[in-house]
């Protein structure tokens, strides 16, 4: 009011800003109060409880937990921060991804990154499967989320894993899950050499450009009838001969005009030689 | 009758030679025959390319007709039950369950399948060599522009016929083809929506086209192309094939080996050639594995889905072409997707269909031509040729760009960008570079008939110069310079391809007449490389001395025929 008014003809509008200003500081001060009264509160109610929450704390944080956060701060903490809240521009929160995710992305060595691009390579893994064991440990004791399955991962069907597999992941891993380009350098990885465990845990954590299929979207059935075709393509031998990489068009293309036109080429080029 | 032919001198005693005068008397053939099988086919390797398409269309129809007798145009919706466990329990269209059971179940189906798709990739690879033969050879001038007519409209059938086929077995690849035919057809202004109709018969690809596309593929359009190839073959009879220049050749006259035995011979060995290479692809290299694509499925796709690799450089324009959709007042859109679709191809077969008539028009020759021309003696032509290349390419390779990408790891942003400035930067570097070898060849030629041959010898002068002795390929003047004008053929450039060595030998592309006379000269000569060594005297000019084999190299020789 003062600014757009540059002549301060009455002491009121003054006196009456200054005296808000001073509500305020009340108001402020008030705030603090309270809300060190309450801290306190909480803090004087749980010395009252923690004993006996203490000493609980001290059993369930596991050797495994406890070597797992040493791993973490280690390896994992300057992208993804000391509470796994995740780090601006570096690192996601892994709060709520749970050991699946951890599995899948320290298992293909996608973690810990070397450095960041549009895509993290998969790579070999950089920890022992122990050392996995006790990060998924960490991770899932402290900011939860889904975890392995168990059991057979191949138990499903295989046609309807067929069915699924085209509808839901074909778009960008190929019909034959031989890997397909996104966009900017990004990509969607071949399923050539994933074990059955690495593809039950992207689907269930959605690894960088993927999608999560939780539960509800996959069930657990189908998410094993989908590894089941997966794995049974990639197995399978391809009953027309060589299968030049089973991308379609372009290798067919490169063969007929290398070897096959090539081929005739040649023997053209021989009998005109022999004239 | 009877009593005429047992008199004649030339009259046949063997039973067989009587069968066959019965025969000629009632249908009189032999005379016909005659001509036909002393008709002269000149020789060179080039000339072959037209066979090899020829002989793949002969696989296609017979590999096609065994295909016929278990493939099922029916778009009826059944329960797959066959061999393949994969997809066991899982709906389709008997058209596809049916091309399973070829691949499964029907002895031999897989292979003739493979044979087939091979075959049909072979055929429109040899089509395109073999017009860029025609194209870089001027073979297409006038007296044979309606060849060239005829050559270009089986070209465009043999897309359509590839295209129709690799749609038949309606899998998930072929049915995300025919939804972008869909689409294409949709975009192309005013009359989209009614062909269309015209051609799916509804909004969507529906259940008739399979059948439609079936019918075009087996009956009309193989039908068509088996009739313009029977032409392309009775005028290029009739007007006699083309020869490059030589030795004894000229436009008035053919100089090769008759169709009866030689050239027959040699074309039946072609056949054999052509029908192994094309079996043994189908029979080791997997093709089209629709098995593993999946059936048709609208809600469907996959990464990596491409034509096969003549229709794969439309694919590629329509990658790199932005989307720049034409919104015209009165609520109105001309998608983008027709420019790259139909009017790129277009323009590209209209040019291609006139060259012939452009090029007359342009330089204003409309002469008769029967002898070829070496692609470096019309530079503007040989240029204009490898740009388009350079062109097609670029399209060629952007169609496979998501392949590439993956497969090199590169980014597919980077990869568009790529065709997008090589498709308009690429073609005039290649013509400039074109034109520029073209004329350094010319140079070369021009430079080996004035000086001669290089031979590798050094002599010293009396006074201590070093020169190099150069083998003069005719007569000389007297500064000893060479004579002989440049007539449009090879002109040799090492000793060897005039028989300095004991045999001549020959570059792999090098033609075909001079040296194999010089071997038999050689031959019927007797003499060795010692003795040939003995009587070569060179000369400061390179003149050899009177008899010295390597002057009879580049001598003309009489026409064969």
């Amino acid at each position: 009011m003062s600014t757009t008014n540059p002549q301060p003809d009455a002491g009121t509008p003054v006196d009456r800003a200054r005296a808000r200003r001073r509500s305020k500081h009340r108001r402020r001060l008030a705030n603090v109060a309270g809300l060190m009264a309450s801290l306190i509160l909480t803090g004087s109610l749980y010395s009252v409880l923690a004993p006996a929450q203490a000493a609980d704390d001290a059993t369930s944080e596991s050797a495994a937990e406890a070597a797992g956060r040493e791993l973490y701060d280690r390896s994992c903490i300057s992208c993804h921060g000391e509470n796994l809240e995740g780090v601006p521009n570096r690192g996601p929160s892994l709060i709520g991804v749970g050991a699946a995710s951890v599995y899948f992305q320290v298992h293909t060595g996608r973690m810990p990154l070397v450095r960041q691009e549009a895509d993290a390579p998969d790579k070999p893994a950089v920890f022992s499967d122990e050392e996995i064991d006790q990060l998924m440990a960490y991770v899932q004791a402290n900011g939860g989320g889904p975890t392995l399955p168990s059991g057979d991962l191949r138990e499903g069907d295989l046609a309807l894993g067929g069915e699924l597999f085209r509808l839901n992941c074909s778009s960008c891993h190929n019909f034959v899950g031989s890997g397909g380009a996104l966009s900017s350098g990004k990509a969607a990885p071949s399923l050539e050499d994933s074990t059955d465990l690495e593809i039950y845990t992207a689907m269930l954590s959605g690894p960088e450009n993927m999608p999560v299929f939780g539960d509800n979207q996959l069930t657990p059935e189908e998410k094993r009838s989908i590894i089941l075709y997966v794995q049974t393509i990639q197995d399978m031998a391809d009953p027309g001969g060589a299968g030049v990489g089973r991308i379609g068009p372009v290798s067919e293309g490169l063969v007929i005009w290398i070897v096959g036109m090539g081929a005739l080429l040649f023997g053209i080029f021989w009998m005109g030689s022999k004239a | 009758m009877a009593a005429r032919t047992a008199t004649a001198p030339g009259a046949p005693t063997t039973r067989l030679g009587k069968a066959a005068l019965e025969v000629d008397d009632r249908l009189i053939v032999a005379g016909p025959l005659r001509r036909t099988l002393n008709k002269v086919f000149p020789d060179h390797w080039s000339f072959l390319l037209g066979e090899i398409a020829l002989y793949s269309f002969m696989i296609l129809l017979l590999s096609g007709t065994y295909l016929t007798f278990f493939y099922q145009a029916s778009m009826t919706e059944v329960t797959y039950d066959g061999s393949y466990d994969p997809l066991r329990g899982v709906d389709m269209s008997i058209a596809y369950a049916s091309t399973l059971d070829l691949s499964f179940d029907v002895r031999g189906g897989l292979f003739m399948r493979q044979l087939h798709h091979w075959a049909a990739l072979m055929f429109v690879a040899a089509i395109v060599v073999h017009l860029l033969r025609i194209f870089f050879t001027g073979a297409f001038r006038r007296p044979r522009e309606t060849n060239w007519l005829i050559g270009v409209v089986i070209l465009i059938l043999a897309l359509l016929e590839g295209f129709s086929g690799y749609s038949l077995p309606d899998d998930l690849l072929s049915g995300t083809g025919l939804r972008i035919m869909s689409a294409i057809i949709l975009a192309i202004p005013v009359v989209g929506t009614w062909v269309h109709w015209a051609v799916f018969g509804g909004d969507y690809i529906g259940e008739l086209i399979i059948g439609r596309l079936y019918i075009a593929h087996v009956l009309l359009i193989p039908a068509i192309l088996l009739a313009l190839i029977a032409v392309h073959l009775l005028i290029l009879v009739k007007q006699k094939h083309t020869q490059f220049p030589g030795p004894g050749r000229t436009e008035h006259n053919v100089v090769g080996n008759r169709l009866f035995p030689t050239f027959a011979g040699k074309a039946t060995g072609l056949l054999f050639v052509v029908f192994g290479a094309c079996a043994a692809l189908g029979g080791l290299v997997q093709i089209n594995p629709v098995w593993l694509w999946g059936p048709y499925n609208p809600a469907q796709v996959s990464a990596a889905s491409q034509p096969d690799w003549y229709i794969m450089w439309l694919d590629g324009s329509s990658r790199l072409f932005p989307a720049w959709d034409l919104n015209l007042p009165g609520d109105y859109t001309i998608p983008a997707l027709f420019w790259p679709t139909a009017v790129l191809p277009g323009i590209i077969f209209t040019l291609l269909l006139f060259y012939p008539m452009i090029e007359r028009k342009l330089t204003g020759d409309t002469a008769s031509h029967h002898l070829l021309q070496r692609p470096r003696d019309v530079p503007v032509r040989t240029a204009l040729g490898m740009m388009s290349i350079a062109f097609y390419v670029v399209l060629l390779i952007s169609g496979g760009n998501d392949v590439v990408a993956e497969k090199f790891d590169i980014s597919l942003n980077a990869m568009t960008w790529a065709g997008r400035i090589g498709m308009v930067l690429l073609p005039p570097i290649v013509y400039v570079l074109t034109y520029r070898i073209c004329l350094g060849l010319q140079q070369h030629d021009r430079e080996v008939l004035e000086h001669g041959i290089e031979t590798g010898v050094i002599r010293r002068l009396p006074h201590g110069e070093f020169i190099e002795v150069h083998q003069p390929i005719g007569p000389v003047d007297e500064h000893g310079h060479g004579q002989l004008a440049y007539g449009g053929a090879p002109v040799p450039k090492k000793m060897n391809q005039v028989g300095a060595a004991r045999r001549a030998v020959r570059g792999f592309f090098s033609p075909v007449e001079e040296p194999t006379a010089v071997e038999l000269e050689q031959r019927a000569e007797g003499r060795g490389l010692s003795a040939g060594e003995a009587d070569r005297e060179l000369t400061s000019s390179g003149r050899p001395a009177e008899g010295g084999r390597p002057s009879d190299g580049g001598r003309p020789q009489d026409p064969r025929d």
